[in-house]
């Protein structure tokens, strides 16, 4: 018996390393790729280790990326910070204040993170563009704040909700209002709500692509999602180059997730509605 | 501490919420608005100040039946299999890491940040990395050889094979006995919940399909020529892509879902003699259901709306590989038809709002009765 249940754990560690491998195949084969110069990638050796190591495509990747990569920090931060902080107000009053109609304000806001963009991307692009913020990064915050709200929303509203509805009746009673019980009592016990928030929007924004190509593409505000799709698609390519962008695209959410990777989960999990 | 002072931070609340209530309804509800009706109409060519004449559905009916408009058509049939496909191995992959996880591993943690990180990269990341892993002569074709066996020939993304080809002459009957079908089901289950809208609203889609297919609306979309549609194997890589991408997602559903099911009542299943089989079969399964159909929608629509993941691996215009996402892309911003990508888009939303509007008034709905 005691064999067999022996036997039985080796194969599940077995099947787990062999999954895990399966897993990290990708990412050894972007650092080796990444690591060998142009003519050291030959198809018959894809799989081996360089034979001798070329950060250079570090620094070429580096200079082909950096304005993108800055672009996107451009974007970024503010659309996080603002989407953040909108989302813990409107949070606040859908599960604190709720009015007569918020159970039907509520699930129209919800509708708008689910859908496929687009079928609004036409008249934004014109919106966009009419209100002179085609093709620069203030007009891609607004849009990311914007699409943003549901999300937010929807993950501080379930937040809130499990805060006691009695200490805002407390503070009110103390003779503190709307802003007063945000302010002193919810905002000051919100910072794992702001963590998983902020975690999310800067990944979901990092990584946005469909938005980025229609309203920066060939503008000089691409962000690196749109760099790395214009070099990876191009003919002719020397692979090393590409997969040392990869490695500097990803790195930005690849190290939040690795730094904060529990409160990542949870936004994950707040995505599929229930939280 | 008065009456009147509440109502008027009630008031206040409410203007707090105004702003994104605006933005929400201009920015989704008025834009969803502009493109229906944009999709109404013949506008192509120019983006500023547009000639917009308006002519009804025929957008809709040259999608559907136009000679030229073949492509949208594979569209739906691609975006089908790559649905069915990703959604079954992203289940089936997170269920297993799942099962395995949860059976006091030791480095737990190590081993669901590895199945977890590939979701914190982009599409475009993955994508590119993937694209050059199923490189025809080199990549994962090139791994047998590892093992001393030869290569394999798969030609992944840049492969024209078609296979389970039927005739699109039978999809709009198809479709409308489905929905019908369908929907009846759900009247049956939201009544039997004793959920009155959701039975409503099923109702109301199934009736309206029912009218559709006894007038013979399908008759109007039907094909005059058979047109053969298939599953084109070229999508298979971007699936696995996708899965490889994915899964772990559906892992961290099960897994919170597992950690939930209570240790004594294992225990007590064990104390009953249950086997470890036996326990999955009817303790852990049932209770993960939900959490499958929760999977299974947030999945779906992720699958509905795919357009970056093809774009980087299979090119923003490549036939074989169409789907509605990036079909609209190259319609309506670079082919300059407006009107008819407007309608792709609209047939998108449709197919997005069949799957999370129930979704969505089922899980709030029970929500409020709480």
């Amino acid at each position: 018996m005691s064999t067999k249940k022996r036997i039985n754990r080796f194969l599940v560690y077995l099947l787990l390393i062999l999954m895990a491998a399966i897993f990290l195949v990708p990412i050894y084969m972007v650092i080796i790729t990444s690591l060998k110069s142009p003519d050291q990638i030959k198809m018959d050796t894809v799989w081996a280790l360089p034979t001798n190591w070329y950060f250079y495509s570090f620094v070429e990747a580096w200079e082909a990326f950096a304005p993108s990569l800055f672009n996107s920090l451009k974007l970024v931060i503010p659309a996080t910070v603002l989407s953040a902080l909108l989302g813990s107000l409107n949070g606040y009053v859908l599960s604190k204040w709720k009015f007569r109609g918020a159970n039907v304000v509520f699930p129209l806001m919800l509708f708008g993170m689910f859908i496929p963009y687009q079928s609004i991307l036409i008249p934004l692009f014109q919106f966009l563009n009419s209100v002179g913020l085609y093709g620069n990064i203030p007009g891609l915050v607004l849009v990311h704040v914007v699409y943003g709200i549901p999300i937010t929303t929807l993950i501080f509203r379930n937040y809130y909700t499990e805060v006691p509805t009695e200490i805002v009746e407390a503070g009110a009673m103390d003779g503190a209002g709307f802003f007063g019980i945000y302010r002193h009592l919810m905002f000051p016990i919100s910072l794992p709500g702001f963590v998983v928030v902020i975690i999310w929007q800067f990944t979901q924004i990092w990584n946005e692509f469909l938005f980025a190509v229609t309203l920066t593409s060939g503008t000089g505000n691409e962000p690196i999602t749109v760099a790395l799709s214009n070099l990876a698609g191009g003919r002719a390519v020397q692979w090393n180059l590409p997969m040392a962008g990869a490695v500097l695209a990803a790195l930005p959410t690849l190290i939040v997730y690795i730094v904060l990777g529990r409160y990542f989960i949870r936004g994950l999990l707040a995505g599929s509605v229930k939280g | 501490m008065t009456r009147s002072f509440m109502r008027r931070d009630r008031i206040i609340a409410f203007l707090m919420l105004l702003p994104s209530m605006i933005l929400i309804a201009i920015f989704v509800y008025g834009f969803i608005g502009r493109t229906a009706y944009s999709s109404l109409t013949n506008w192509k060519g120019v983006m500023v100040d547009p000639v917009m004449d308006f002519i009804g559905l025929e957008n809709y009916r040259q999608l559907f039946t136009g000679l030229i408009n073949i492509r949208f058509r594979q569209s739906l049939v691609n975006t089908f299999f790559f649905t069915i496909l990703f959604v079954v191995l992203c289940l089936v992959t997170g269920l297993t890491l799942a099962m395995l996880l949860d059976r006091n591993i030791r480095a737990k943690g190590i081993f669901r940040n590895i199945f977890l990180y590939p979701m914190s990269l982009s599409f475009i990341v993955t994508g590119t990395v993937w694209r050059w892993l199923l490189n025809p002569v080199g990549g994962i074709n090139r791994l047998p050889e590892l093992i001393g066996l030869e290569p394999l020939t798969i030609k992944w993304v840049t492969d024209r094979a078609q296979i389970l080809k039927f005739n699109w002459q039978f999809f709009p009957r198809t479709v409308g006995i489905l929905l019908l079908v369908l929907m009846l089901f759900l009247v049956y289950r939201s009544l039997r919940k004793n959920k009155k809208i959701g039975a409503f609203i099923s109702g109301i889609v199934g009736l309206l399909a029912a009218l559709w297919l006894v007038t013979g609306g399908d008759q109007a979309l039907t094909l005059a020529y058979p047109e053969p549609h298939g599953f084109n194997l070229a999508l298979i890589g971007v699936i696995l892509a996708a899965s490889w991408q994915m899964s772990g997602y559906t892992m961290a559903m099960y897994l919170a879902g597992m950690t939930g099911i209570a240790e004594e009542l294992r225990e007590a299943a064990y104390i009953d003699g249950a086997t470890e089989f036996q326990m999955y079969r009817y303790i852990i399964f049932p209770m993960l259901a939900p959490i499958t159909l929760s999977a299974m929608i947030v999945l779906g629509h992720i699958s509905l709306k795919i357009f970056d993941l093809i774009w980087v691996m299979a090119g923003q215009d490549n036939a074989t590989t169409d789907v509605p996402g990036t079909l609209m892309f190259t319609t309506a911003f670079r082919g300059n038809q407006f009107a008819l990508g407007a309608a792709i888009a609209m047939v998108m939303l449709i197919l997005v709002a069949l799957v999370i509007v129930p979704y969505l008034v089922n899980t709030l709905g029970s929500e409020q009765e709480l």
